[in-house]
Formats: C-alpha cells, sequence, structure tokens
C-alpha cells in the first residue's frame, strides 16, 4: 500500500517538474500562429540582428575554436603545480552571472577601465561595438568548449602519442596527426554546446555592447527589444531559437554517442605496469 | 628504463648512448626528445593508431611505400594492409606494431613485454616466430619480461632487474647454473629450500630434512634445486643421493611431460614415468637429486 503511494507520489512530482519545463517552450509555438512566422523573421529588425548574430558569433567561434584548441591540449597533456587553479579559471565563466562578466569586460576594456587608456590612445574603442559582442560571446561560450576539449584530449591515450614520438614525430606533427583527430568527436560535441551558449548570449552583450540596432543587437537583444512593441515578432524569434537549441541538442547527442563508440582508452593518465619499463 | 631509452621519460642521473652518441647525459644536459633518437619501440599493448589502417601505421614513421611492403611481407600481415586495428588479433596487432617500429630503420629496437598481452595459447607460437624476426634482424634489441621462458627463448644475454637493481647477468644457461640469489633461483624455475648450513657441504632443511650440496657452505642459505633435475623414487634413495620424502599433490600435465610436487618440492617428469610409477594424489614418494643439481644460493 506504501510502495504505491510512494510511487504514485514520484509520478507526480515528475509531471510536475516536466510540465514546468515543457509549458514555456509549447506556449511559444501555440502563442504565435507558425504560418506567420517565417513572415515575422523577415522583417528588418530582425534581419539585421540576424546578420551581426551570425558575423559575431562565426568570429567569436572562430577565436574559441583557435585559441581554446591549443589551451585545452597544452592543459590535459600535462601536469604542472597549479594545474587544478588554471582549470578552475578556465571554468569560471560556466557560473559567472552574464552581467558579471558583462561588467568585467567594461572594467577591462572600457574607457575607464584595466587596458582602458592603452587602448583609447591606440584607437580603439572597444565597447558597444560589434567587436564588443565577439569578445562577450567568446568569453561566456568558450569555457563550454575548453572543457569539453580537455576532456576530450585526456581520453586520448599517451601510449598513441608516445608512440607517434618514437616514430619521429615531434610535438607538432602528434598533435596534428593523433591527438586531434582523435579527440575530434568530443571537441566537436564541445564546440556545438559553446555554439548553442555564444548565440543565446544577452546579458553580457546588452551590458558590454549595448543594444545598437545593426551593430551591436543580437537575435536575444531584439527579443528583449521588441517585447514591447511587437510580442509576435519576439515570439517568432523565440521559436526560431527553440528550433535552433533543438538542433544543437541532437547534434551533441549524437557526437556524444559517436564519441563513445570510438574511445581509444577508459584511463586516461594510467601508465601500463611494467616494472622495468 | 625502455621508455627512458626512447626518451619518453627522463631518468635522474646516468648516462643513454648509443654508439658513443650520447642520446641522454645528465651531467652534460644533453637530453634528445624522442623524435630524434633512433628507436624502435613495441609497446606492451601495442599502442596501434585506431583511426589509421595498418599501412598507414606502418608508414607513420615516414617510411616508402616499397619499405611499407617489404614490412608487411616479412611480419606477414600483408593481406591486413587496408585493415584497421580494432579488427586484428593480439598476435597480428602485435605483428603490425613490430613492423611500425621496424620501419624507420632504428638502431636499436625495444620490446616492451611483446608476448604478456597474448592468450596463453597464442603465446607460444607468437614466441616461435618472434624468435625467427628476430633471428633475421640482426639488430641491437632490448625486451623486458617477467617470464623467464620467453627471455630465454627469445634472448641473448639475461639481466635481471629486481626494484631497479641488476641481480645477474648471463645467458639463460649460466643463470640457471649459477643463480646469484634467491630471486634468480625462484625466477629461472627452481625450487627454493631454506635451511642453514655449518661450514660443510650438509644443510639442514627448515622444513626437515638434510641435503648434500658439491660445495660447503654456512649460515643462512637456500638450497635450489630445478624440476626437471629431480628424479622421483618410491622408497629412500642411497648411492649419495639426496632424497626428500612427501606426499604427491598438485599434479599438471604440460603436454608430454608433467608437473607435480612431492611436499614441497617442484618437479618435473615425463608423463609415461608417472604413469608406470603408479603416482597419484595423496601417493608418498621421494624427491631424488644428486649433490651437484643443488645450487646454495644466501638468503637473508
Amino acid at each position: 500500500m506504501r510502495q504505491s503511494a510512494f510511487s504514485a507520489l514520484l509520478a507526480l512530482i515528475t509531471g510536475i517538474t516536466l510540465a514546468f519545463l515543457a509549458i514555456p517552450i509549447v506556449a511559444l509555438f501555440t502563442e504565435v500562429p507558425l504560418r506567420d512566422v517565417p513572415g515575422l523573421l523577415r522583417t528588418s529588425a530582425v534581419q539585421d540582428a540576424l546578420a551581426v548574430t551570425l558575423r559575431t558569433n562565426l568570429i567569436a567561434n572562430a577565436l574559441i575554436l583557435g585559441f581554446g584548441t591549443p589551451t585545452a591540449w597544452f592543459i590535459a597533456r600535462r601536469r604542472f603545480r597549479g594545474r587544478a587553479l588554471v582549470v578552475t579559471l578556465v571554468e569560471l565563466p560556466l557560473v559567472l552571472p552574464p552581467a558579471v562578466a558583462g561588467i568585467g569586460l567594461l572594467a577591462a576594456v572600457g574607457t575607464g577601465g584595466l587596458f582602458g587608456s592603452t587602448l583609447r590612445d591606440a584607437g580603439i574603442e572597444l565597447p558597444f561595438t560589434e567587436a564588443a559582442v565577439v569578445l562577450a560571446v567568446a568569453f561566456v561560450a568558450s569555457p563550454f568548449y575548453i572543457r569539453q576539449a580537455i576532456s576530450a584530449f585526456e581520453s586520448v591515450d599517451p601510449n598513441l602519442t608516445d608512440a607517434a614520438r618514437t616514430l619521429g614525430a615531434g610535438p607538432g606533427r602528434t598533435f596534428w596527426r593523433i591527438g586531434l583527430p582523435l579527440a575530434a568527436s568530443g571537441l566537436l560535441a564541445g564546440w556545438v554546446l559553446a555554439f548553442a551558449r555564444g548565440v543565446g548570449e544577452f546579458g553580457a552583450t546588452i551590458i558590454f555592447a549595448g543594444n545598437v540596432r545593426g551593430q551591436t543587437q543580437t537575435l536575444t537583444l531584439t527579443i528583449y527589444e521588441q517585447l514591447e512593441s511587437s510580442l509576435d515578432v519576439a515570439l517568432a524569434i523565440g521559436v526560431l531559437l527553440v528550433v535552433l537549441s533543438g538542433g544543437v541538442l541532437l547534434s551533441y547527442k549524437m557526437l556524444s554517442s559517436w564519441r563513445r563508440s570510438s574511445s581509444t582508452s577508459p584511463s586516461p593518465f594510467a601508465r601500463s605496469s611494467s616494472a622495468s619499463a | 628504463m625502455l621508455r627512458a631509452i626512447a626518451g619518453l621519460r627522463r631518468p635522474d642521473r646516468g648516462r643513454i648512448a648509443l654508439g658513443g652518441r650520447a642520446w641522454f647525459d645528465a651531467a652534460a644536459k644533453v637530453d634528445l626528445p624522442p623524435e630524434r633518437r633512433s628507436v624502435g619501440l613495441v609497446f606492451q599493448e601495442y599502442a596501434l593508431f585506431p583511426h589509421m589502417t595498418v599501412r598507414a601505421n606502418v608508414a607513420f614513421g615516414g617510411a616508402s611505400d616499397a619499405r611499407v611492403r617489404e614490412l608487411l611481407d616479412r611480419v606477414r600481415i600483408a593481406h591486413l594492409a587496408d585493415e584497421r586495428p580494432g579488427g586484428l588479433s593480439g598476435g597480428e596487432r602485435q605483428r603490425v606494431a613490430l613492423a611500425r617500429a621496424l620501419a624507420r630503420d632504428p638502431q636499436v629496437l625495444l620490446l616492451d613485454e611483446p608476448l604478456s598481452a597474448l592468450d596463453a595459447h597464442t603465446r607460444a607460437a607468437v614466441r616461435g616466430e618472434l624468435q625467427d624476426v628476430l633471428g633475421a634482424l640482426a639488430l641491437p634489441t632490448l625486451l623486458v619480461t617477467h617470464d623467464f621462458r620467453d627471455a630465454a627463448a627469445l634472448a641473448d644475454r639475461i639481466g635481471v632487474i629486481v626494484d631497479g637493481r641488476l641481480r645477474q647477468e648471463g645467458t639463460a644457461a649460466e643463470l640457471v647454473a649459477h643463480p646469484a640469489d634467491a630471486f634468480v633461483a625462484s625466477f629461472t624455475g627452481g625450487n627454493l629450500l631454506p635451511g642453514r648450513a655449518d661450514g660443510g657441504v650438509e644443510v639442514a632443511l627448515d622444513a626437515g630434512g638434510i641435503v648434500r650440496a658439491a660445495e660447503p657452505a654456512s649460515g643462512r642459505v637456500g638450497v635450489a634445486v630445478y624440476p626437471w633435475e629431480v628424479g622421483i623414487a618410491l622408497e629412500a634413495p642411497g648411492d649419495g643421493l639426496n632424497g626428500l620424502p612427501g606426499t604427491v599433490h598438485g599434479l599438471a600435465p604440460e603436454g608430454s611431460r608433467v608437473r607435480l610436487r612431492i611436499g614441497e618440492v617442484v618437479v618435473e617428469r615425463p608423463a609415461e614415468e608417472i604413469e608406470r610409477l603408479g603416482l597419484g594424489a595423496g601417493t608418498t614418494a621421494w624427491a631424488t637429486f644428486p649433490p651437484e643439481a643443488v645450487r646454495i644460493v644466501a638468503l637473508r
């Protein structure tokens, strides 16, 4: 008797939780007539925002991959003093409130900030520019990639990179021909998450880059602006982004299962136990 | 040690040199990275690149197509050239690892427990093949193993290292004829019977009984005798032979021979002899051996 009462309670709570999570998503699709969505998305505000979002995210993601990959490789393959601290630093933007990230960026390169005067003398003014959006997106999205990349690189069997070295490959060639290909699915899975996070960035962008249409107004910022004037446009953007998010989640799951099926070793830093080798 | 020679691990002190050219010298601050040394290292688990075919694995070090083909033929896996390592058996993977290690014409070949990743049934066959390949190569080779039989079959000289110290070096026959200490004696497959000697040729065993050795000894010693040099008798032997009585147990057939224990002593005899004597578990018998078969090693 008590068994089934508990199970019933569990089911009820689960139902409430799932409803709570599902209803906002479902409401998006019901509150705006779906056939109007393409038209709503063609309004100039949305088109401008799409262009800004695409441009800034493309550059930001290129930066994330370009800088994040070597960093992750370096951290993953070495043990050094302070390593835990470095990893924590890389993960920090994950838990930092986006608004705080925005303020931090302002404090760093804003006119009154740490590097503000140096930049101004060089003629560079970063806040409230498209470059600022790129920086904001890169800052909040990079830990999603780097963290996963570190894990992917760590799971490449060190014996394989050792073998490559004994076969004449220097550290660079070893990274390129062994490390990168073997970690590829993990890297991709991490990047997919970083991409989604970047596209969805709001707080850091609005504080650091402002809300200038055509320059710094991304899709999410447009939602905010259109709330008062045209709720339908805001809803339409919401639908677009939900579809994008769904695609991201699906890709991530597929990549993760591909990764599991092609992993090279279960134990990243366990050396073989030969006593005299 | 193999990793240090390959340049994958840096020793604290010492010198590693090949033919006068120093690869590592702690004092002179020389430490060549692995890619600048000339070693072929076959890893214990082979470390084949899973995302490349066999051919690509062997060619990774930069060998020409002709050389790759030649190596694949030599280790007899040419028919697997386009397979991925994941689909190969243990013995086949080992051959790929060997071919790959040889592709750069290394000056020294390093084999890290080359047979330990194989199941017992494949091991013997692969051991024989490896013997042939190594013999034909005439390349300085260092092989690390925990199995004396592998070492005896594959190596010209054997060095026994325990806790980082070299205990004895010599041919397999030398190690068996004159084991330097208790470890070498038991590692090479010998029985080790602890006892005490008083300066004469007689050793009083801890487990009871007296053994006559060929040479005098004193203090705490171990008597080492090898299972294949021990005979079996159904009653106490005479003629100056040593005899240790005991209960027969632990019979294990090994091909045409049988390994069994008489008390504490491991004995190995032809199967038909065991049958002829009518030995079975629980019967009483004597393990017999001449004083010449006794090696004395110091015991701590």
